[in-house]
């Protein structure tokens, strides 16, 4: 009962006109923010926070507006990877895979219809694990030392084979491409600089968003320009958006699956939304096996990320609000709009600031019902600023790209690194090399080093020591399965009746 | 603003001229915000919002505002990049002469500069103009920890140098690897280089790392820490001032234990070497202004922040003696040649 009395009291706080409005614009905005490449969450937010303080919201105020930014920033992504075969901001680059062949078979609206009711479902039940379990949760951190953090790395890569079905060898080759990449810049455990050059700019490495930007939005401008718009992903038409109830209700337990997966993934620091929205993808992807038909097109492939990232997201706030430690380059930037409204978050947050704690989770609450109207019925709005003619569309969203990645760090390197990216990323098309791992290396390699290196201090070089932990354990167990399992079932699964059915009814 | 847009109000009293005045009311407010920021101040923060030194740009810069020290809120530029030292370079490279911007810095930056981290730069291309406030350093371990005080940690490391791991928020080499090692030095303890020390993003996550056990000590500053003191979850063995800090009392200082290592990490700004004395001594009144404001004394105490207030040249003095004896500490625990 004290959960409700707490939920009253946020209420309270969140439902007064101002908040309201708050939300809405905020979660307009996150939207198109979302939707838009080059632009994700972490610099949507960023952007908003000068506004905040000019218009001298109090610290529930701004936290509402920002944390609506957020959530609709994640709900927007999907809308770009679907239509445009570019994600919106790196959570959604998962969705690009089945939801961009939906888009080319005529179904776009299915496909936005489905991700959106699956953001919900993600954002909703995060929000209210949220509310009840986080100081609990926040204990979760505690049992992750380095050697689990590297077994949970392990166990995203080991799941990588099973992603490009039509040649591992190239999956394979993409992914050590991006562990190179991540390699470039200071190596914390000796405090040199490596694969520099000297170039200050390149001290802290690649940045990811950088290389997405530049291997998915700039690359599709080369091919667009080369075929005469041809092969290009740009110019898919949405029909009539209408609800595929039947479709969305066999995605049911995709959606509640990976919204529990997702939500723990954020709550580990270091993890966050993409790799929430990596492993749900992978683990329904496993689930349903070949017969599933995941990567042509199917409602489970645009629920599983889209459940998971949006989980994530909410699960990225346990750490930040009971720890003070950011899941997500995304709350680090909610972090520090609370120290700057003299709010520290920690283990006594909820203790001494309710009303803030309370108030947010409410009008998180309140944001994601805005947010479902927005991208359900009203999905058409924003994919109108995606429709106009590709040769209005590609100059945009070149634009969009250069601005955003320019607001990254405020350098000209960063623009040219990225047309590199776009380069390689137009080769890596011809070639048919996916992609998607050459990002997730540069995602998770700096940290999968890391955590090697510190259990590797730790244990005195003791190789045992990252097997030792019971978590760590069933990590290892749950990546060799998740390695080993697709060559076996590929060929159990090409009998006919394969289990699928039974998980799904 | 609202003042700015008063040429639209004539709107309303020639309908006629509607369209032409409310363009002319439109280009009038944006030729105004073209000029204003012009000498609007901007505050760079040399990394990704979150950090220290975000938050001394953006509390400092509010309340530059909220005091009317500046006429324009300020603006906060994030600009990460190796360790600070792409801001750094930028500044001495491309905004030399700008009067209206000032950097965040902090220990970190002259511990870098001393250890010639942002590649050629030294610490005489800027100006160093104000620190405000400290964050005192700690040593902290978990409330379950079987060490009771500095010493008997240090003889733990003195009996067996592999049994005690440090987490720390800085890379090796950092300030926070530097504090186990100089209270090591002052205990007379000489090979350095067998202390354990893991480098994390950050002093929250090396304090996940203490309380989960996966190291036995944690170094760090006392902002970091000020939350997981008050839950009860970890206990400080030291805090690296010459006095206890105030509203942390209990706390005892390594001096007083007998290891005399003073290591704060203060906050402050450094602003381009080449404006003028007039524009350097400006900025070091409006930083004087806010350490004696009620406000940032508030704002001190809610994040552990302790009093350390140097303008001016005084602070200028101080931070190249504090370069030198970082370079020579340096050289001495190896981390440079």
């Amino acid at each position: 009962m004290e959960i409700l009395s707490n939920l009253a009291l946020g209420f309270g706080v969140a439902l007064s006109p101002l908040t309201l409005i708050l939300a809405v614009v905020g979660c307009f905005l996150g939207t198109i923010i979302g939707a838009l490449p080059g632009l994700g969450p972490s610099n949507g937010v960023a952007i908003l926070i000068p506004i905040t303080f000019t218009l001298g919201l109090d610290a529930t105020a701004a936290l509402v507006l920002l944390t609506s930014v957020y959530y609709g920033a994640m709900y927007g992504g999907r809308i770009s990877s679907i239509l445009l075969n570019i994600p919106g901001d790196e959570p959604a680059m998962m969705t690009t895979l089945d939801g961009y062949p939906m888009a080319k078979a005529g179904r776009a609206g299915d496909a936005l219809v489905i991700s959106g009711v699956a953001s919900f479902v993600g954002a909703l039940l995060a929000t209210l694990a949220l509310a009840m379990v986080a100081p609990y949760l926040a204990r979760i951190a505690y049992k992750f030392g380095p050697a689990e953090y590297f077994a949970l790395y392990a166990l995203a890569f080991a799941t990588l084979g099973g992603m490009a079905s039509n040649n591992q060898a190239k999956a394979a080759l993409a992914s050590f491409i991006g562990l190179a990449i991540a390699l470039i810049g200071l190596d914390n455990n000796s405090g040199f600089y490596r694969f520099t050059g000297g170039n200050l700019h390149l001290a802290d490495g690649v940045d990811f968003l950088v290389a997405i930007v530049g291997l998915f939005a700039v690359s599709e401008v080369f091919v667009f320009i080369e075929t005469h718009g041809k092969a290009s992903a740009v110019g898919v038409k949405l029909g009539k958006v209408t609800v595929p109830w039947a479709e969305m209700w066999s995605t049911r337990w995709t959606m509640l699956r990976c919204s529990a997966v997702g939500f723990v993934a954020g709550v580990l620091p270091g993890a966050g939304a993409s790799l929430g929205s990596f492993m749900t993808y992978m683990m329904e992807k496993g689930i349903a096996g070949d017969k599933g038909g995941f990567g042509t097109g199917v409602a489970k492939g645009v629920a599983a990320p889209e459940a998971g990232n949006n989980a994530a997201a909410g699960g990225a706030l346990v750490p930040m609000l009971t720890l003070g430690v950011p899941g997500s380059g995304t709350t680090a930037v909610l972090l520090a709009v609370l120290m700057t409204l003299n709010i520290t978050p920690g283990p006594t947050l909820f203790a001494d600031r309710p009303e803030v704690v309370w108030g947010l989770i409410a009008s998180l609450l309140i944001a994601n019902f805005v947010l479902l109207a927005m991208n359900v019925p009203m999905v058409k709005i924003f994919v109108k600023v995606l429709m106009v003619p590709p040769a209005i569309l590609l100059p945009g969203v070149t634009m969009i790209s250069f601005v955003g990645i320019y607001s990254l760090s405020g350098s000209y390197f960063d623009l040219v690194l990225m047309i590199v990216f776009g380069v390689m990323g137009y080769v890596f098309r011809k070639m048919d090399i996916p992609t998607v791992p050459v990002i997730l290396g540069i995602l998770l390699g700096y940290q999968m080093e890391n955590n090697l290196r510190h259990a590797m201090t730790l244990s005195d070089g003791d190789w045992t020591y990252l097997f030792a932990s019971p978590i760590a354990a069933v990590l290892w167990i749950a990546a060799a399965v998740g390695f080993i399992a697709p060559m076996f079932l590929r060929g159990v699964l090409k009998r006919p009746q394969a289990p699928e059915s039974a998980i799904e009814d | 603003m609202s003042r700015k847009l008063e040429p639209a109000e004539y709107v309303w009293e020639d309908s006629m001229k509607f369209t032409a005045l409310k363009a002319l009311g439109t280009s009038a407010v944006i030729a105004l915000v073209t000029t204003s920021s012009a000498w609007a101040a901007e505050c760079i923060a040399p990394a990704n919002p979150g950090g220290g030194w975000d938050f001394t740009c953006r509390q400092v810069g509010k309340l530059l505002y909220d005091l009317q020290l500046v006429d324009q809120p300020v603006q906060v530029t994030n600009m990460a990049g190796a360790g600070g030292g792409l801001a750094y370079s930028y500044v001495v490279n491309e905004r030399n002469t700008d009067p209206d911007l000032i950097v965040a810095a902090s220990s970190a930056t002259t511990t870098r500069l001393a250890q010639k981290a942002f590649g050629d730069a030294t610490a005489d291309q800027v100006r160093f103009v104000g620190a405000i406030g400290a964050d005192p350093g700690v040593i902290v371990v978990a409330k379950d920890s079987p060490f009771q005080s500095l010493g008997d940690m240090v003889e733990a490391i003195k009996a067996d140098p592999g049994s005690v791991a440090f987490a720390g928020g800085s890379a090796a080499g950092g300030f926070d690897h530097m504090k186990p090692l100089q209270i090591m030095k002052a205990a007379g303890f000489t090979d350095i280089g067998s202390i354990k020390y893991i480098g994390v993003d950050g002093g929250a996550d090396a304090i996940t790392q203490t309380v989960g056990g996966f190291t036995q000590a944690m170094t760090g500053d006392m902002s970091e820490i000020v939350g997981f003191i008050q839950s009860g979850e970890v206990r400080a063995l030291a805090v690296l001032t010459e006095d206890r800090v105030p509203g942390f009392e209990d706390i005892p200082t390594a001096r007083e234990q007998g290891y005399d290592v003073i290591a704060v990490n203060w906050r402050g700004f450094y602003v381009p070497k080449g404006i003028s004395d007039d524009e350097f001594n400006a900025w070091a009144e409006k930083i004087q202004a806010v350490a004696d404001s009620a406000e940032w004394k508030e704002t001190m105490t809610a994040n552990g922040l302790a009093p350390f207030t140097k303008v001016g040249g005084d602070f200028q003095s101080w931070v190249d003696q504090v370069v030198a004896d970082t370079e020579a500490l340096s050289k001495e625990i190896g981390v440079i040649q």
